[in-house]
């Protein structure tokens, strides 16, 4: 088994995902979980291996004249986020197999999910910078839809856009930012960076391109400025909030910071932008968490806020903090994830998640309410819960911080304070709290509901308890970020230190400000309301608005609607470009009429041409102005069949009927010739089409000139037989020497089809609703 | 324009340019044909007997929707395009042949055939698509 293999039987898994489910709506989510279990055992075996220094590697030739391969490896820190991707992906799909079920169209949403799990696998094993690239992308794409699944919504489609065009954005400076990194290098593989970074690091584009690459995993990683697609997000279902939007897709960005940062570690940009930006989404994150009435959006803002702390983390660079790093990075997916879905069954059995309209749940839902609780002391970071290690190595990290450490320790407190503080609140409202009348009486959510959050909490309390069985799967990834410092050893029990009273009065400050949790609400939400208030969400749709009115207007001048207008741009502008052409290669025309001696057959062509166009401009009516163009096209067909051009003949015979027999459906509906266009115009027109009739014929009269060229047209008569097996030249050149024109020509063909389709729709639709 | 003229003709009509078509596919690799002719002519065949009898009557008689054979047609040509990369060639839609033989009669089977195949289909379900939906928006 390799690693493409996994992530192709997950995309495998996606496309059978929604049969499964139509066939098995009961067990769906316990048969599709088989799978990235499977994966997560495969993953676990290879945990020996990775340990010892052997990673696994494959590579794909893909184009390989570019320096760009299809490859995977699987060193400590892929290792480390494809068992996070697979392990809670599992117990997300056994989660969601119930949920979903009040929900309609859930095939497709099974799809989409298990497409997503296979393309974060993607990410995070590839070792080729544009196969990252391509799954970064994927995930975009996935995050789009499952965000956007509840379409009928307004707020869930603005939210999904929004997630859309901020991530993609980001991709997109994800993109330039990588190739700027390795064009010194030739190629794109991870080594070529790893090895020698000083080639970039000394290049001109370090600068930019580092830019760019942080823009790319700021906005996938909801990161200050960009963090506010995050909230946007909690318009999708429980499932997906607890596995794009908490445990995996948002740490992609983590991911890619932690990849390049053997590379970077020594530059004070690298260093400062993540500390900086970090620290501020710390904060902000924590800050806009405490007033939220909102389950879900409470449990996005700490998700902000704890994306932040992981970048502050690695912008820290010591061995305490990449510990830390790691630690947390577990220890947050696992109660994130918990919290999400305990969230989505509270609202199923409730019917809200308005912490306003909730309270005493732990009189109806024990189990549910135990889970919660546990959950809740790790994000608090409380023992004996695997939280507190993460935050007491925070602490660590901190306090040992080489610069500003006291100013990032003052706001990683107040921040782990807001947390306590929300923690408890969500403890205390949801489950205790105030009596309030159910419309129906909420009861423990099923097993299915359950055994997600179950498994994750007993995980987040075991390693709490026994954190050294960590010491393996984090010591490589550790290696892959840090390569020549260690792990700090994880313990529960540091002894009484001054990082224990930090712990300590984070968790006083937490319960004091609980205590007078009216007040602080108030005054929070007022601040927010006055002060704060940037509403960058808002601000970014009436940016959008703008642009959109900008370009409404570049395309209001470009596209008028007239159509008279726009085949005379058309001709006009092609005319020019072909008489262009012609100058630039500077041939004279030689009128020889012995190249084309002149018989009856063309003279008659010639005269129904000339014909019909009279006809055509004399016309009294569309109708015999439609059939007299008719004419000239049989003229024209009759050339052809001369020059022994046959299938054009035939083609152009067929298309001639078409047109007047469609031409003819359409007339019937107009209205009749009211006025006819002035004299003005009419020169007008005329000077158009003489200039462009004129062009053509230049050009006709230019190739059929002896010229010293090298004729395709020789090769394509010299090969045709030998190498197509066809004496049809027209015919071997459309469907063999230039089939992916042709290719493409029915692609657009199908696509103009659907338009016109959808425009006649459309027209139906305004008319019946009229 | 129901008339019963056009009625009996177009109902003959139909299967011989249906067969027509084929033919006009198959040969177009030597002779003048080819898969966009042939489309065409498959797609009118439609086109006239809706004509006739009305774009209801000609859908019944369609093996299916028409934006199937649009997708179909491109599947197929793109699945042309592969068998030469399974067949260990270097590009996407390099030709593959072989043939069959029937006695002393052999019939040459390639890639590119298949190709036109796939252009045909894709012709004639446009022609047939959009032409019905205008008939339809008249109608």
């Amino acid at each position: 088994m390799t690693i493409l293999l996994s992530i192709l039987m997950l995309f495998g898994l996606a496309t059978l995902a929604p049969f499964i489910n139509q066939w098995f709506p009961k067990v769906s989510g316990w048969l599709l979980s088989l799978v990235p279990a499977g994966l997560f055992a495969w993953f676990l075996g290879k945990i020996p291996a990775v340990v010892q220094g052997i990673p696994l590697a494959e590579t794909y030739p893909w184009l390989t004249a570019l320096g760009i391969n299809f490859s995977f490896r699987l060193d400590g820190l892929s290792l480390l986020f494809a068992l996070l991707v697979t392990g809670i992906g599992a117990l997300i799909l056994i989660y969601a197999g119930y949920y979903m079920r009040s929900y309609q169209k859930t095939n497709r949403f099974f799809g989409y999910l298990v497409f997503f799990m296979a393309s974060m696998l993607g990410l995070v094993t590839a070792s080729d910078w544009i196969t990252l690239f391509m799954f970064w992308e994927f995930t975009s794409v996935s995050s789009f839809v499952l965000i956007g699944f509840k379409h009928e919504k307004s707020a869930a489609r603005e939210a999904a856009l929004q997630a859309l065009l901020i991530t993609g954005l980001g991709g997109l400076a994800l993109l330039a930012g990588l190739i700027m990194m390795s064009l010194p290098y030739g190629n794109f593989s991870f080594d070529a960076v790893i090895n020698a970074p000083e080639l970039f690091l000394e290049s001109k584009l370090f600068i930019p391109a580092t830019i760019l690459i942080l823009i790319g995993a700021f906005t996938k990683s909801a990161i200050f400025p960009f963090h506010f697609w995050l909230p946007g997000a909690m318009q999708a279902p429980s499932p997906v909030s607890a596995f794009l939007h908490s445990a995996t897709m948002v740490k992609a960005g983590i991911y890619l910071l932690a990849r390049l940062h053997p590379v970077m570690e020594s530059q004070d940009l690298w260093i400062y932008t993540l500390s900086v930006f970090g620290v501020v989404t710390m904060f902000v994150g924590a800050w806009f968490a405490l007033a939220q009435q909102d389950l879900k959006k409470i449990l996005a803002y700490t998700t902000v806020s704890a994306l932040g702390t992981l970048v502050l983390l690695i912008g820290t660079s010591t061995a305490y903090a990449i510990t830390a790093a790691l630690v947390f990075l577990l220890v947050h997916a696992f109660y994130k994830a918990t919290l999400f879905m305990m969230a989505g069954n509270i609202e199923k059995k409730t019917g809200t998640r308005d912490m306003r309209k909730l309270g005493q749940l732990s009189r109806f839902m024990p189990v549910a309410t135990a889970i919660s609780l546990l959950a809740l002391l790790s994000m608090s970071g409380i023992p004996p819960m695997i939280g507190f290690i993460g935050k007491e190595l925070m602490y660590e990290a901190k306090l040992n911080a080489p610069e500003a450490g006291n100013f990032i320790l003052m706001l990683g407190f107040l921040a782990n304070a807001f947390t306590v503080f929300v923690s408890i609140r969500f403890a205390y409202e949801v489950f205790w709290g105030k009596k309030v009348t159910f419309q129906k009486k909420p009861h423990e959510p099923d097993v299915s509901l359950l055994t997600g959050p179950a498994v994750l909490v007993l995980i987040s309390l075991l390693l709490g308890i026994f954190p050294n069985q960590l010491a393996d799967l984090l010591g490589p990834a550790f290696q892959s970020i840090l390569p020549g410092a260690q792990l700090i050893k994880l313990k529960l029990w540091h002894g009484f230190n001054e990082i224990l009273l930090l712990s300590f009065l984070t968790v006083l400050l937490g319960v004091v400000m609980f205590a007078n949790r009216q007040k602080i609400i108030q005054v929070v939400a007022y601040m927010n309301l006055n002060f704060f208030n940037a509403k960058l969400s808002q601000k970014f749709f009436s940016g959008i608005d703008v642009f959109l009115n900008l370009t409404k207007k570049k395309t209001a001048f470009v596209q008028h609607g007239y159509h008279r207008f726009y085949l005379m741009t058309i001709f006009i502008a092609a005319g020019l470009l072909l008489l262009l052409t012609i100058q630039s290669t500077g041939f004279s025309v030689d009128f020889n009429w012995q190249n084309s001696p002149l018989n009856y057959l063309t003279a008659l062509a010639a005269v129904m041409i000339v014909a019909g166009s009279v006809a055509v401009i004399t016309a009294k009516s569309r109708l015999s102005a439609l059939i007299a163009a008719g004419f000239v096209g049989i003229g024209i067909t009759v050339i052809f069949v001369v020059y022994s051009g046959v299938d054009l003949a035939i083609t152009m015979v067929m298309v001639e009927t078409l047109t007047i027999v469609i031409g003819a459906m359409v007339v019937y509906h107009l209205p009749k010739y009211l006025d006819y266009s002035g004299v003005g115009s009419r020169i007008r027109d005329g000077v158009v089409a003489v200039f462009f009739g004129g062009v053509m014929s230049y050009l006709a009269l230019q190739t059929s000139s002896p010229a010293e060229m090298d004729k395709i047209s020789d090769y394509f008569a010299a090969n045709s037989y030998t190498k197509a097996f066809g004496e049809n030249i027209v015919n071997v050149i459309l469907v063999d020497f230039r089939a992916l024109d042709t290719l493409g020509e029915i692609v657009v063909l199908a696509l103009a089809a659907i338009g016109i389709v959808a425009l006649l729709k459309l027209n139906a639709h305004k008319k019946s609703s009229r | 324009m129901k008339t019963e003229i056009l009625k009996i003709a177009a109902a003959h009509l139909k299967p011989f340019l249906l067969v027509l078509s084929l033919i006009v596919l198959y040969r177009g690799h030597n002779e003048p044909g080819g898969g966009f002719i042939a489309g065409l002519m498959a797609g009118m065949a439609y086109v006239i007997y809706a004509g006739a009898f009305g774009v209801e009557q000609a859908k019944k008689l369609l093996l299916a929707k028409p934006l199937f054979f649009m997708g179909l047609g491109i599947t197929v040509s793109i699945f042309s395009g592969m068998i030469g990369l399974m067949n260990g060639a270097e590009n996407f839609l390099t030709g593959v042949w072989t043939s069959i033989s029937f006695g002393d009669y052999s019939l040459k089977l390639g890639t590119p055939l298949l190709f036109d195949l796939g252009v045909y289909f894709t012709v004639a379900g446009m022609l047939v698509k959009v032409i019905f939906s205008v008939m339809e928006e008249d109608a």
